[in-house]
C-alpha cells in the first residue's frame, strides 16, 4: 500500500544532495539549459509583441526548474506529456529551439509544420507527446502512455521498436488549474486501481489563469489528500531550485519505476509573466512577483556553481550566456526566414492517406507525403 | 461457413485480431468478467487474460483518454463505450484530441484507436441509450465513422477499423445485434472503409441508408409496385462516405431518397442530399426526400416506433419521390 510522504528541503544544504555529486559538466549543462529556456521565452515574448507569432502564447519564465529538474531525473525514452505552457518542456527534452520557434511562427519548418503552434509542441523522437490546449486533457492520455509502456514490458516482453522492453515511467505535467477537471480524477483513479506508472507533476504556480489556488481548489493547502484518495504516493517540494528538484524527484521516480506504480508531485513554483500574453494581471501585486524572482532558478544555480562549488568562472559564465543568446537569435532568424506552409498542407496529415473527396482544392493539389521529409531527421 | 449474428461476428473479429496481433487490447466498463453490456466481448477475458481485456471504472473520459495514450504508445486499443449517449463524457478526448493528434504533430503521433459504440433505437431503451449521433463524429475531421448493417460487414469492417492507422468510431446498431444470422467466413477478411454496398441494383430511384434502417428499407422495397426499380445503397462507412457510388447511382436513376434514424436537421441525410445536388443537379428529376427521425430528443419507448423510420414511412417517401 503506498504511503503518503511530504518532503521539503531548504536550499542551503544542497551541497550534500544527489545533484551536487554529479560532474561539473552535467551541472554546467543544466545551467545552460535554464538560460536557454529563459532566453527563448524572452525572444518569444518579443516576437509575439511584433505580431510574428499568432494564436495564444503562454511563457514559462520562472518555472524552468520544474520541467528541467524532473526531465533530467528520468531516461530520455520515458514518455513526457504536458499542458499548453510547453516550450520549456520541449527544450528540456532536447528539441532544437529553431524548430520550436518556427512552429510558433507558423512556418513549415516548425516541429509540427506550423500546424500545432505554441500550445502543441510534439517531438516523438524525444518522447514528447505534446502540449495540450484543453486543461487536464493530457492526464488520462498520460495514464495511457504509461499503461502502454507497462504493457510492452509485461505482456509483449519486448519493445515495440523490436528492442528490449524496460520499465518506464510517464511524466504527465499539469498546472494547479487542472486539479479540478474531472478527467484528472478519472485518470488518477485508473492509475491507482491498475497501478499504472504515471507520475502526475503539478506545476503549482498558485494561479489558475487569474484565480488564486485557494479561491478555486478545495484543500489547496493539503493536495496530498487528493493523491491519498486514489492510493497514489505523494511528494511536495520547492520547484524554484533545480538541484532541489533533482534531489527530491530522482529517488521518487526511481522507486516508482522499479515498483511500477503511480505518483503525484506538488511542485511549488511561480510564473513571472501573466497566464498568457494578454493577461492584465489584476489578481496579484508586483511585489509578489519580485519576492519569487529573488529565488530565481538561474540565479540560484549560477550562484552555487560560481561561488560555492567554484567550478565555473565569471568569464565562462559570460561566454555561456553569450552562446545561448546567439543560439536563440539564430532560432528566431531561422523561423523568420523559413517558408510559409503551402496551401496543400491544409489537407495533409488529417488521415494517414488522403481521402478522396476530402479536398475542394482538387486531387492534383495534394502530394503524397509532402512536408514529411523533416520527420525522419527530427 | 457458420451462420452468425452481428454480435457473434463482432466477437469473432475481436478474437481473431487479438490472436494475430498482441498489440490489440480491449478496455471498457464490464468488457471482461461480464463480457460487455451487450455480451459482445463474451469469453475474451477468459481467453486472453486480464491484461488484454481490461475492466475499467465507469469513467468514459478516462477510458477514452487512456485508450488514446495506449494508441500513442504504439498499441492497438479497442475502447468500448456502452451506449452512444455515453460518448458525451468522452467527447473532449475523442474529438479535441484523438481526431487531431496527427495534424497537430504533422503525422508524427498517430492514434490507431477503435471505439466500439452500440448505437440507435429500437430496443425500448430511453434517450442516451437510443440516439443516432453519427453525424457529430462524421463532422469531426480526423475521425472515421463506420456502421455495419449485417454480420458479414460487421466482421470485415471491424478488422479494417482495428488495422486502420487512424481513429475509427465503429457504431454497432444494437437493434439488430441478434435480429438475424448470416453466413460469415471463418477466415479473416476486411471490408474497405469508405466503400458503400449496393444491396440491390435498380434503375428508377436510389434509396440510400445505413445501419439498422437498411432492414426497414428492404422491407419497404418488398411492398413497392413491381414496375418501380429501386437501387438500394447501404453506406457502411459514414465518413469518409462513398460519394462515387452515390453519384453514379443518382446520375443513373435521377431520383433519391435517404433514410436514417437521426434527427432530420443537419443529419448525414442532409449532407448527402447537398452533395448530390452539387454533383447530379442536371440529372435530378425530383427533389431529394429525407425519411428520418424527427428534430426532437429520442422519445421514450411508447413513441419510439413512431419516431423511427419504418417500412411504411420509407415506402411513402419513395412513392412521393417516384411520383413527382
Amino acid at each position: 500500500m503506498p504511503t503518503t510522504t511530504t518532503q521539503t528541503r531548504a536550499g542551503n544544504n544542497r551541497a550534500k544532495g544527489l545533484a551536487a555529486k554529479l560532474p561539473d559538466k552535467t551541472l554546467h549543462g543544466w545551467l545552460r539549459d535554464l538560460l536557454l529556456m529563459r532566453e527563448f521565452e524572452l525572444r518569444t515574448m518579443a516576437a509575439y509583441q511584433q505580431a510574428k507569432i499568432g494564436g495564444f502564447c503562454h511563457v514559462y519564465n520562472g518555472q524552468e526548474a520544474c520541467a528541467l529538474g524532473t526531465i533530467r531525473s528520468v531516461e530520455p525514452d520515458d514518455p513526457v506529456i504536458t499542458a499548453y505552457r510547453d516550450h520549456g518542456h520541449a527544450l528540456a527534452r532536447g528539441m532544437d529551439p529553431k524548430f520550436c520557434m518556427a512552429e510558433m511562427f507558423g512556418k513549415v519548418t516548425g516541429c509540427a509544420k506550423g500546424k500545432g503552434g505554441s500550445m502543441h509542441m510534439f517531438d516523438k523522437p524525444n518522447w514528447l507527446f505534446g502540449g495540450h490546449g484543453i486543461v487536464s486533457a493530457q492526464t488520462p492520455v498520460g495514464a495511457g502512455l504509461a499503461f502502454a509502456a507497462r504493457y510492452e514490458w509485461e505482456v509483449l516482453k519486448k519493445g515495440l521498436d523490436g528492442g528490449k522492453a524496460k520499465k518506464k515511467v510517464c511524466l504527465c505535467y499539469l498546472g494547479d488549474g487542472a486539479l479540478n477537471q474531472g478527467a484528472l480524477h478519472e485518470a488518477m483513479n485508473l492509475a491507482g486501481l491498475l497501478s499504472i506508472p504515471v507520475i502526475y507533476i503539478v506545476e503549482n504556480n498558485g494561479y489558475s489563469m487569474g484565480t488564486a489556488i485557494h479561491r478555486g481548489t478545495t484543500m489547496a493547502k493539503d493536495l496530498g489528500r487528493k493523491a491519498a484518495a486514489y492510493g497514489i504516493e505523494y511528494l511536495e517540494f520547492d520547484g524554484m531550485d533545480m538541484m532541489d528538484v533533482y534531489d527530491n524527484f530522482k529517488p521518487f521516480a526511481d522507486v516508482l519505476r522499479d515498483e511500477q506504480r503511480p505518483g503525484f508531485v506538488n511542485l511549488k513554483t511561480y510564473r513571472y509573466q501573466g497566464h498568457s500574453m494578454s493577461d492584465p494581471q489584476k489578481y496579484r501585486e508586483k511585489d509578489e512577483v519580485l519576492t519569487y524572482q529573488e529565488r530565481d532558478p538561474i540565479v540560484t544555480l549560477s550562484d552555487y556553481l560560481l561561488n560555492e562549488r567554484e567550478s565555473l568562472t565569471d568569464e565562462q559564465y559570460k561566454d555561456m550566456q553569450k552562446d545561448v543568446k546567439a543560439q536563440v537569435r539564430a532560432a528566431v532568424e531561422y523561423a523568420e526566414e523559413s517558408p510559409e506552409p503551402d496551401l496543400s498542407e491544409l489537407y495533409s496529415d488529417v488521415y494517414v492517406n488522403r481521402e478522396k473527396n476530402l479536398s475542394p482544392l482538387g486531387p492534383d493539389v495534394y502530394v503524397e507525403g509532402a512536408g514529411n521529409a523533416l520527420l525522419e531527421g527530427n | 461457413m457458420a451462420e452468425l449474428t452481428l454480435v457473434q461476428a463482432i466477437n469473432l473479429a475481436l478474437t481473431q485480431e487479438m490472436e494475430s496481433d498482441e498489440r490489440v487490447l480491449i478496455l471498457g466498463e464490464d468488457v471482461g468478467k461480464n463480457g460487455g453490456v451487450f455480451r459482445v466481448t463474451e469469453g475474451l477475458q477468459q481467453r486472453f487474460g486480464e491484461d488484454r481485456v481490461v475492466d475499467t471504472p465507469l469513467a468514459e473520459s478516462g477510458i477514452m483518454g487512456s485508450a488514446i495514450g495506449l494508441a500513442m504508445g504504439g498499441l492497438r486499443p479497442i475502447a468500448e463505450i456502452q451506449f452512444e449517449g455515453f460518448l458525451g463524457p468522452a467527447y473532449d478526448q475523442l474529438t479535441n484530441h484523438a481526431a487531431r493528434y496527427r495534424t497537430r504533430s504533422r503525422g508524427a503521433v498517430t492514434i490507431p484507436l477503435t471505439v466500439r459504440v452500440p448505437v440507435g433505437g429500437g430496443i425500448h431503451a430511453p434517450e442516451l441509450h437510443s440516439d443516432s449521433p453519427e453525424v457529430i463524429y462524421a463532422h469531426t475531421p480526423g475521425l472515421k465513422v463506420v456502421m455495419p448493417s449485417n454480420p458479414y460487414d460487421a466482421k470485415g469492417l471491424l478488422i479494417s477499423a482495428i488495422r486502420d492507422p487512424d481513429p475509427v468510431v465503429y457504431f454497432e446498431p444494437k437493434r439488430i445485434y441478434r435480429a438475424f444470422r448470416q453466413e460469415v467466413p471463418e477466415d479473416e477478411y476486411t471490408v474497405e472503409i469508405g466503400k458503400a454496398r449496393i444491396v440491390e441494383e435498380g434503375s428508377d430511384l436510389t434509396l440510400i441508408t445505413w445501419g439498422a434502417t437498411t432492414l426497414q428499407c428492404i422491407e419497404a422495397m418488398d411492398n413497392l409496385p413491381e414496375d418501380l426499380s429501386v437501387e438500394l445503397i447501404d453506406l457502411r462507412t459514414i465518413y469518409p462516405y462513398d460519394l462515387d457510388t452515390i453519384v453514379e447511382s443518382v446520375n443513373k436513376t435521377g431520383r433519391c431518397v435517404i433514410a436514417c434514424e437521426a434527427p432530420k436537421t443537419g443529419s448525414m441525410a442532409a449532407e448527402i442530399a447537398t452533395a448530390i445536388q452539387e454533383h447530379c443537379f442536371l440529372r435530378l428529376q425530383a427533389p431529394i426526400q429525407r425519411v428520418t427521425g424527427f428534430d426532437t430528443v429520442m422519445p421514450y419507448y411508447k413513441l419510439e416506433m413512431q419516431y423511427l423510420p419504418d417500412a411504411k414511412r420509407i415506402g411513402e417517401g419513395v412513392m412521393a419521390c417516384a411520383g413527382y
